[in-house]
């Protein structure tokens, strides 16, 4: 195990990325989210985008092209998304929860693409709002550019560990 | 003058055109429990879909009105709906959400039964009597009534209720719209289950109701505006409107059927989905013809459906084709699942449209089902003064017709008849017209 795991670790010595470089990258996101600046955290995103949230039970790698999701936008749907949550007739978020995202486990591995690396992390985002309080637990895939002007989003995938949303109802935040 | 019927929660003075229901009917315990005995255990219930359980020895187990159940086809192909609990000592058998194989098997003792629900063997025998399975008190528990239409599949935990055709009654035609849109329809991987800490009614009240969409989804009529002007290269798009009417079906069954701009996979092509989808949408609706006439398959493609189907079952038949249920837990939690439908073997990229199309308005996640998802959990809220402020307001369109504009609350008045009369234990489904014209 111990070989595999280091062989792991020299291979990622080649990645243009180190880890703490992209755990400051999703450091600055999660602090974009808590701070309900949704136009700066798009920005974020390439402009060929995705950000998913697969519905429970449905097995690993599972494309929302084929199965049910909770979230499945491309970028048009995520600006879209994004517009609404400023609207103050967006009723499930007016008034806005109070969000806490925390990012940590954060491990890299080769891209999916030359041009790009691929980030593992947990999360753990609690919820605050008239009186309620939940927490998304789950794992999340990043699929990470590399641009000229450092890191862009190409998918943003998190994986919630519920088997359902009986507790935590809706998925009206970003998570 | 006012008459009270529902146990004293539905108010209806016809002079004065008013129809009422009283809040504590969202936040009585007591109401609940009625709601269980003359609801819940006495009306046909959906269970699933045969395309979930396509091959055989295929399983999923449900929770239904309190109930473990198991939904499965047997090695021989046969359905059957069981109580999902071992005859020796009760264990819940299947633990996963879906599964297969040849038989099932308790964890505890290790009992086994086939997949028909009959009793095959245990280990160590010795020491029960001779013939000890044959009166098949050992095999798995069915639950009492098992019935399909069209691939829907129904149970009923009263053994003497009537046969499911009869109690559907005026909502089969809106199953067949829905069974109609391919050869063969199936329920597609994945499915939503979240939870609204609201009255069980309300739900079903808000997807029949026509009135709420302008206001309370304007958001998302801005970003379908947008989108569709995204489409035609930024030129100015009017604003969308629906346009339909509402019906009652009688039993408690409602629906509202409406035209909207956008496509549906049956057979009505959209510019957005791009000229070289167009030959395959109007394929579609050829073959719509051709199975089901052209009036229908007219009908079919070009309109919309949001049905109720008591207590409930929903059907979203929308830009999407949609199967929800709602399960009560408190009066003050309901339970929901969603499922999408699409036709068995369709292109990829109709797949994909039907997915997104999905997406974009229903579920936890959308950008419209939130704000209903808000909009009942606040009326909840506001349910805590009823005891100074009691009633609900379900007056608008004439209390008498059955067929009215979409705006009109009508069909949800059609919900809160059968619901009382129900409670009262005047329920009569023996003719859907008769019912009709005795519950005015």
């Amino acid at each position: 195990m111990l070989v595999r795991f280091y062989q792991g670790d020299t291979e990622m010595e080649h990645l243009p990325v180190t880890r703490s470089q992209v755990e400051d990258f999703l450091f600055e996101e999660a602090a974009l989210l808590d701070d309900w600046k949704l136009k700066e955290w798009f920005a974020l995103f390439a402009a060929e985008c995705r950000y998913l949230v697969p519905s429970a039970s449905l097995k690993v790698g599972a494309s929302p092209d084929e199965s049910l999701f909770y979230i499945a936008d491309d970028g048009q749907m995520l600006e879209e998304r994004v517009k609404r949550l400023y609207k103050n007739n967006a009723y499930a978020e007016v008034p806005h929860s109070k969000t806490r995202h925390l990012v940590t486990n954060v491990r890299l591995a080769p891209g999916v693409n030359d041009d790009e690396v691929t980030a593992h992390c947990c999360f753990a985002t609690h919820r605050s709002r008239s009186g309620e309080q939940q927490t998304f637990v789950g794992k999340s895939t990043y699929r990470l550019a590399l641009g000229p002007t450092g890191l862009l989003i190409r998918e943003k995938r998190c994986e919630l560990d519920t088997d359902d949303l009986h507790q935590l109802g809706r998925i009206s935040i970003i998570l | 003058m006012t008459r009270y019927l529902g146990q004293g929660n539905v108010a209806i003075d016809e002079e004065a055109g008013r129809f009422r229901v009283a809040r504590k009917a969202f936040t009585s315990n007591e109401i609940l429990d009625w709601e269980h005995n003359e609801i819940f255990d006495k009306c046909w219930l959906y269970l699933g879909h045969s395309s979930e359980i396509d091959e055989p020895g295929t399983y999923v187990s449900r929770e239904i009105a309190g109930r473990e159940l198991i939904f499965n086809r047997d090695v021989n192909g046969q359905v059957h709906a069981f109580f999902n609990a071992c005859p020796h000592r009760g264990a819940k058998i299947c633990a996963e959400k879906s599964g297969q194989g040849r038989n099932f098997f308790c964890l505890y003792h290790g009992w086994m039964f086939e997949t028909d629900g009959k009793f095959k063997r245990l280990p160590h025998h010795s020491g029960y009597p001779e013939g000890f399975s044959d009166d098949g008190s050992v095999n798995l528990a069915a639950v009492p009534r098992l019935q399909e239409y069209r691939g829907f599949w129904f149970i009923c935990f009263d053994k003497d209720a009537i046969d499911l055709n009869s109690y559907l009654g005026g909502a089969m035609e809106y199953l067949d719209c829905a069974a109609d849109q391919a050869e063969k329809i199936e329920v597609i991987s994945g499915t939503q289950e979240y939870g609204i800490s609201a009255n069980w009614k309300l739900l079903c009240e808000n997807t029949i109701d026509g009135y709420h969409a302008d206001n309370l989804h304007a958001t998302y009529f801005d970003f379908a505006r947008n989108v569709a002007s995204a489409a035609s290269g930024g030129a100015p798009v009017p604003r969308l409107r629906l346009e339909g009417r509402s019906r009652d079906l009688g039993n408690g069954h409602g629906v509202v059927e409406f035209s909207a701009p956008w496509g549906r996979a049956a057979g009505k092509w959209s510019p957005a989905w791009g000229e070289d989808t167009r030959a395959e949408v109007e394929a579609n609706y050829t073959s719509l013809v051709e199975r089901v006439g052209e009036e229908k398959a007219h009908r079919i493609a070009n309109l919309n459906r949001n049905i109720v189907i008591f207590p409930n079952l929903m059907l979203v038949d929308a830009a999407g084709l949609v199967i929800r249920t709602i399960q009560p837990g408190e009066p003050g939690k309901m339970h929901v699942s969603t499922w999408a439908v699409g036709a068995a073997g369709e292109p990829y990229w109709l797949r994909q449209l039907r997915m997104k199309n999905f997406l974009t308005f229903l579920g936890p996640g959308g950008l419209a089902t939130p704000d209903d998802i808000e909009a009942l959990e606040r009326c909840q809220q506001g349910f805590s003064n009823s005891r100074e402020a009691g009633w609900n307001d379900i007056s608008k369109g004439d209390l008498n017709a059955d067929d009215l504009p979409m705006e009109d609350e009508g069909q949800i008045r059609a919900f809160w008849r059968e619901w009382a009369a129900r409670l009262d234990g005047s329920a009569d489904q023996s003719d859907v017209e008769k019912s009709k014209v005795v519950r005015r």
